[in-house]
């Protein structure tokens, strides 16, 4: 059976953005192109901040994606689990689609009786395990993220071990928003793993503005940009064996 | 979040729950478990107590299936049976639930605190031999911890109340805990295999003598080695569990045996006298010891002069004074 390929965008930030397009608004527009948004809302645990905390959620609920704010110290069980939740939530929309076809009423994995639920539920998990993915990580390095930044690097470690377990095939890109010139930089290109990240976040000066929504934005453009590049397909084995 | 986690189950007690399919009802007794996958309640059902969990519907159907999973596991009683899956209208909404067996007793880490550590190789052979036929069939359990191992019994028996992380062999982890996930402590991946669980069930006897638990400083498993090393409770099988730290057993049957062994010899050595006088005895064996019992006939011989020494000033003052 060949696999499809699910696309997200992982953006951790920690408050609201300031500069540019509205960031829900470039979520619809990434949803718009079958890719999901997730955000997670990183906070201080002395601080709450109202519209941080609203954006967060709106952002991800116009990308069709799942959000969560979380304290630092739990950022790398939150990230693997975000990412896994909104794979199994894009799977089960098309496993929904296909019910619907099937058995052409609406209706949807709920309305099913328990146990042909969980036959179905079955295909959701063996396609999760299974597809390929592919995650754009975008990273606010503002001024008060500085702080945030050593605990992001870990989880961002931890997520690249747990979905290197699966069987299908993983690539990762890294950006940061802003940049050092623009609004958007992007700090590692698509590749199975995270080994080079380390190196990266060590080079980081945090500070600046925040854009969320043109980082969005260039985000989609990444996606569209590689389809063009050879070599990065999932037939390649050499390029796979690698992200095992 | 957006669409997950939040628990909206609240039940009183009281509240008659109607299976929308199966028509089974329950009568809610009291509330016995909160986590971040849904509530547990104990409830009254036609065939007595049971344990009722309320959850998302999806998450709810994956733990299902792993229960049936269970089911099929010969020799093995981790995990408890799945009596009944229904949902429950009410209000308007849908709630998906399932009942299992109601599993009685303390929680691993309690059992360990009241009746001692001398325990703790005990029940992890227990934990050993259960975990063994469930890679038999497959599956791992994934998200190992004390907090979700009950001792029920007499006889005592170790049984597992949350099997939601349980995962077939070949596929990845999903749920685990960081304290008891190898990946975490960068000792391997998270790739459901046995030497997974085995990793877990070292961390587990870990636990239950740093109750506290402790945070990674960055140097993997030679700081969980270290920390085995370091506790006297752990002595009698630290390399077993140093093993499994570092993924050397490819089966919990192989890591079983060798336990088997260690506690033998342990308790073998625990029956031996055990007093052991001063260091020489103990670093020169024979020839110390015949020192030693010279030494003492020279005291016995000087103790003797002294004494008729003492008798014989007596005798003269005696004397004197008369």
């Amino acid at each position: 059976m060949k696999q499809g390929t699910i696309r997200q965008i992982l953006l951790l930030t920690d408050g609201c953005s300031n500069n540019g397009e509205d960031p829900s608004a470039m979520a619809v527009l990434a949803r718009e192109q079958g890719i999901t948004v997730n955000v997670i809302g990183i906070i201080d645990e002395d601080a709450s901040n109202q519209r941080g905390l609203h954006e967060i959620d709106q952002i991800a609920l116009s990308g069709g994606g799942i959000s969560q704010t979380v304290y630092a110290t739990q950022l790398s069980h939150t990230v693997q689990m975000v990412t896994r939740q909104a794979m199994t939530q894009t799977l089960q929309g098309v496993v929904n689609e296909q019910l619907k076809k099937i058995l052409h009423k609406e209706t949807d994995l709920e309305a099913l009786p328990p146990d042909t639920r969980g036959e179905v539920m079955e295909v959701v998990d063996e396609l999760g395990e299974t597809a390929n993915l592919e995650v754009l990580i975008l990273v606010d390095t503002s001024a008060s993220m500085a702080s945030k930044l050593p605990t992001v690097k870990e989880a961002l470690l931890d997520l690249s071990l747990s979905l290197n377990a699966r069987m299908g095939s993983n690539l990762f890109s890294l950006s940061i928003f802003p940049g050092k010139r623009k609004e958007t930089e992007q700090l590692i290109d698509w590749t199975p793993t995270l080994e080079s990240l380390p190196a990266v976040f060590s080079k980081l000066s945090p500070g600046g503005l925040t854009p969320t929504g043109p980082a969005i934005r260039e985000a989609i453009s990444k996606f569209k940009g590689k389809r063009h590049k050879k070599g990065w397909l999932p037939t390649d084995d050499e390029y796979i064996e690698k992200s095992v | 979040m957006t669409n997950t986690s939040k628990n909206l189950f609240n039940v009183s007690r009281g509240t008659v729950i109607h299976g929308k399919w199966k028509k089974q009802t329950y009568l809610v007794e009291r509330k016995i478990g909160q986590g971040a996958t849904g509530t547990v309640y104990l409830v009254n059902g036609a065939d007595g107590e049971a344990a009722l969990k309320f959850s998302q519907p999806l998450s709810i159907t994956s733990e299902i299936n792993v229960l049936k999973a269970f089911a099929k596991v010969r020799g093995s009683s981790l995990g408890p049976s799945l009596l009944d899956a229904d949902d429950w209208e009410n209000g308007g909404s849908v709630y998906s639930f399932y009942v299992m067996e109601y599993i009685k007793g303390p929680t691993l880490t309690d059992f360990i605190k009241a009746r001692g550590p001398s325990w703790i190789g005990v029940l992890l052979l227990q934990l050993l031999e259960n975990l063994h036929a469930l890679h038999e069939e497959g599956w791992v359990f994934g998200d190992l911890k004390p907090d979700n191992l009950i001792v029920s019994g007499p006889p005592f028996a170790l049984r597992c109340v949350d099997v939601g992380g349980t995962t077939k062999i070949g596929r990845s982890v999903k749920e685990y805990t960081e304290f008891f996930d190898r990946g975490y402590w960068r000792a391997g991946s998270r790739k459901a295999e046995p030497s997974y669980d085995l990793f877990a069930a070292a961390m587990v006897a870990v636990n239950l003598v740093y109750p506290e638990r402790f945070l990674r400083d960055g140097t993997g498993s030679r700081q969980l080695i270290l920390k085995v090393k370091q506790k006297q409770e752990l002595r009698a099988y630290a390399p077993v569990l140093v093993k499994a730290l570092q993924g050397e057993y490819a089966s919990a049957q192989e890591m079983r045996e060798e336990l088997l062994e260690a506690l033998g010899a342990a308790s073998h050595e625990s029956r031996k006298p055990s007093s052991r006088p001063s260091h020489s005895v103990k670093n020169n064996g024979r020839t110390a010891r015949r020192r030693q019992q010279k030494k003492e006939k020279q005291l016995f011989g000087l103790a003797s002069v002294l004494g008729t020494a003492v008798l014989y000033v007596l005798y003269i003052l005696t004397e004197v004074l008369m």
